[in-house]
């Protein structure tokens, strides 16, 4: 067993970093995630040697990440949903130039400079691309702060694995809460790098060249097709999710992250006064666990989905479930939390009827 | 575009070819790729040089080099060397990365002046104000040469463009920014100089500049930058000629040559 | 056993650090444990609060709707959260400085005297720690000798001097119930 600690959220994710071999960090500060960049600037660099800079912006932070993720070494920001927004142009190059780097979205309440407030309202932006183009990052989506620990790890190997940009979704109550947590071993820092990284014209190999620009259609299709072929790969092979007492539930709750917390209690609740309620909770919100909403749908009587925004998610559910099952909405927006309460008073209006 | 005639095609005298008759050629650090740019342009003078002292100095294992958006967009193509495509504006935040990650390498950023000191401009003075141990080549020429001809920051009072159709009038469109002079005065830079390469005398000045820039990252001194006032005959809509003598009576007496700043000096 | 509590008064009373000796207790007696507080500008001299949940078992919402206890420093916390405590739960506040007690007749309401007892020590910033004994002498969460071993493990080792002041108004804060 790892060592245990008690940490807040973006520190345990900034303590993660470290662990993780990570060799650089390219940051701007913004609330409710200051704290990473704050934890990292103390420990970071007298521990491993990792570089940790604070840019000028967001654009500039994300911008340093290519440049850095294009040497073939661990590098990851984080930030919080405006920021993540200026980082769109950034990220959608580093997705056409098929770098893996971590970034971190500790989502507030929007749109526009918004609540320094939890919300989930980044949804669609994280998981349909977000900037432009035919791309896709590998989202996680984590539900406590255990996971905001694992998913850094777990982040990078992925984000190696398929030379993708790798987002982890998490929001301002992620970040800001205490938790135990479990932390994996300090790991060595890379000391070979990938053959496509630029560190130097190897002697007698082809130079290599990081871009995203293929001013051929046909090329820039061919571009597009293989990684259409990488996101397929994704679905297959990298999806994630947990069930919480499926086997013999009558309706489903559903959620990510903070949402899937709220979404326990309430089937707490429910549990107690005899309903059978279980729970479906997506680690990885891209690729999307279609696949395990549609093999339960016919098997229950509806399913609600709980999130902090106007109803994002629940459309990957619809598309997943079809007209095989009620598919019902309870969301709060601006960085308003749902209290289990109102979610289980609203649980039991839709789906027992009122009493 | 129609291929061009491959060297091993032309008919020559096999006799002529001897080492000892060479009196100029291409470095080997240039790629076999012709350039796209225009007759008479100055990116392919200053990409040559460029590379002919990575040759010279031996540091084609050693060197990264990161693309702007702009003309130069495809620099890549042509330096045999590793390169990273930037975004626009971005090139100095991507070397930044690239230099924090690779502190023994030499690292360059290769801009126009749209991609530097308009869409860049919180880029560059950042990066010049951290002291990256970056040189930053610029490519002044005062106009938007990729999309066509358009007003850059950089476009003289008075100068005809596709967005300022009636001369750069300086009281609604500004006045034209003077970058090196405003870097200068960052205590993180540690050289600034302008140059040209409209005649072969600045040429060769412009290689020296070049030259002792890399000399000084190699001392890890700090930021420099060599800005090269140049020009763009096509869409100054002038004959190379014309365009070099646009350069001498119109371009370098508001952007004089010379060393805006030196390490220890002013 | 589950205890979902929430801490809260004014910023700078110490509630949040409160909760956060009682997440550490917790977890040195390998308790499942979540800290979540309230953040942002309200932290500054506004009223601030950290819910607090220990449990033998995984826990689930880090929001609370119903809590079984209230820790209220202040007027505006006893306004706000006793009508969020569960029927038969419990409210322990601060007698000295809040006017307008509880009227609730379902949950069991503890005023005591944590100001006057801070005072008393010379030192009102040991407000927190009276409180906090006050709740554990109430609820018995976590065990008073391992609430001792959280607190030097939350309070920087600059303070350490203070802990045996700490000590005394935790002790202190205990007695009030316990009489």
């Amino acid at each position: 067993m790892g060592e245990l600690k008690l940490m807040k959220g973006n520190e345990a994710l900034a303590e993660a970093l470290i662990r993780s071999g990570c060799d650089g960090y390219f940051g701007y500060p913004i609330t409710p995630q200051s704290e990473v960049i704050e934890y990292l600037s103390r420990e970071a660099t007298a521990r491993t040697g990792m570089v940790v800079l604070q840019a000028e912006s967001e654009v500039a932070s994300i911008n340093m990440i290519y440049g850095a993720a294009a040497t073939g070494r661990r590098v990851a920001t984080t930030s919080s949903s405006p920021g993540i927004s200026l980082m769109q142009e950034g990220i959608s190059y580093i997705a056409g130039a098929e770098l893996p780097c971590l970034v971190v979205n500790v989502v507030r309440g929007g749109p526009g400079l918004g609540t320094i407030q939890p919300s989930q309202a980044d949804y669609f932006q994280a998981t349909k691309g977000g900037g432009h183009g035919d791309y896709h990052l590998l989202v996680l989506a984590p539900y406590n702060v255990q996971e905001m620990v694992d998913f850094v790890k777990l982040g990078f190997e992925l984000g190696e694995k398929y030379r993708n940009p790798v987002m982890i979704l998490a929001d301002g109550a992620m970040g800001q809460m205490m938790e135990k947590v479990e932390l994996f071993e300090q790991q060595t820092r890379k000391t070979s790098f990938a053959d496509w990284a630029t560190n130097g014209k190897p002697k007698d190999k082809e130079r290599r060249i990081i871009t995203s620009l293929f001013i051929e259609p046909e090329r820039m299709e061919q571009v597009n097709l293989n990684l259409q072929a990488k996101y397929k790969a994704m679905q297959e092979n990298e999806v994630r999710y947990q069930t919480m007492n499926t086997d013999d539930a009558e309706y489903i709750l559903t959620g990510f992250g903070l949402g899937s917390r709220i979404a326990m209690k309430v089937m707490e609740l429910a549990r107690e006064k005899g309903i059978k309620v279980g729970l479906i909770r997506p680690q990885t919100v891209y690729p999307f666990p279609y696949q395990v909403y549609k093999d339960i749908a016919p098997k229950v009587k509806g399913i609600l989905d709980i999130e902090m925004n106007a109803g994002q998610m629940v459309e990957d559910v619809r598309l997943a479930v079809g007209d095989k099952t009620r598919v019902e909405f309870y969301g709060r927006m601006g960085g308003i939390i749902a209290e289990p309460d109102e979610v289980f008073n609203y649980f039991e209006k839709v789906f027992l009827g009122d009493k | 575009m129609t291929n061009p005639i491959s060297i091993n095609e032309v008919p020559v005298n096999p006799e002529i070819i001897q080492d000892e008759y060479l009196i100029y050629k291409k470095p080997s650090t240039l790629t076999d790729k012709p350039f796209h740019y225009c007759p008479g342009c100055g990116h392919s003078t200053v990409h040559k040089l460029l590379m002919e002292l990575v040759e010279e100095i031996g540091i084609q294992s050693d060197i990264i080099g990161v693309a702007p958006v702009g003309c130069s967009v495809f620099a890549y193509d042509y330096m045999d060397i590793d390169m990273q495509e930037a975004a626009h504006g971005r090139a100095l935040a991507v070397a930044t990365g690239v230099r924090r990650m690779l502190p023994d390498k030499y690292v360059f950023t290769y801009q126009g002046d749209g991609d530097l000191a308009a869409i860049g401009t919180a880029e560059t003075i950042h990066a010049a104000n951290r002291g990256e141990n970056i040189l930053c080549i610029f490519i002044n020429n005062g106009v938007y040469g990729m999309t066509s001809g358009q007003m850059a920051p950089t476009t003289l009072a008075g100068m005809v463009s596709t967005t300022s159709p009636f001369g750069r009038d300086v009281k609604t469109q500004g006045y034209p920014l003077k970058i090196g002079e405003l870097l200068s005065l960052l205590p993180g830079v540690a050289y600034v100089t302008r140059q040209s390469v409209h005649t072969p005398t600045n040429v060769r000045k412009t290689k020296k500049a070049l030259k002792q820039a890399l000399e000084y990252q190699k001392q890890g001194l700090g930021f420099c930058m060599v800005e090269v006032v140049s020009n763009c005959p096509s869409n100054w809509k002038m004959t190379p000629l014309e365009s070099l003598k646009f350069v001498e009576e119109k371009m370098i007496p508001f952007y004089p040559l010379g060393d805006l700043k030196v390490p220890g000096g002013k | 056993m589950t205890e979902e509590a929430i801490f809260a008064g004014f910023g700078g009373q110490g509630v949040l650090s409160m909760g956060m000796i009682l997440a550490y207790a917790g977890m040195i007696e390998n308790k499942e444990v979540c800290w979540m507080p309230s953040y942002g500008p309200e932290m500054r001299g506004g009223t601030a609060n950290a819910t607090t949940i220990i449990s033998d078992t995984l826990i689930s919402s880090p929001i609370i709707s119903k809590y079984d206890t209230v820790v209220a420093l202040n007027q505006p916390s006893v306004d706000k959260f006793e009508g969020k405590i569960k029927t038969g739960g419990t409210i322990i506040y601060d007698a000295t400085n809040i006017l307008t007690p509880p009227t609730r007749t379902d949950i069991k309401v503890f005023g005591i005297p944590g100001s006057e007892t801070a005072v008393n020590l010379k030192n009102i910033r040991v407000l927190n720690m009276v409180v906090l004994g006050a709740f554990i002498a109430t609820r018995h969460t976590v065990k008073p000798e391992t609430i001792l071993e959280a607190l030097k493990k939350v309070l920087p080792e600059r303070y350490h001097n203070l802990i045996p002041l700490n000590k005394k108004a935790f002790e202190e804060g205990m007695a009030l119930i316990k009489n």
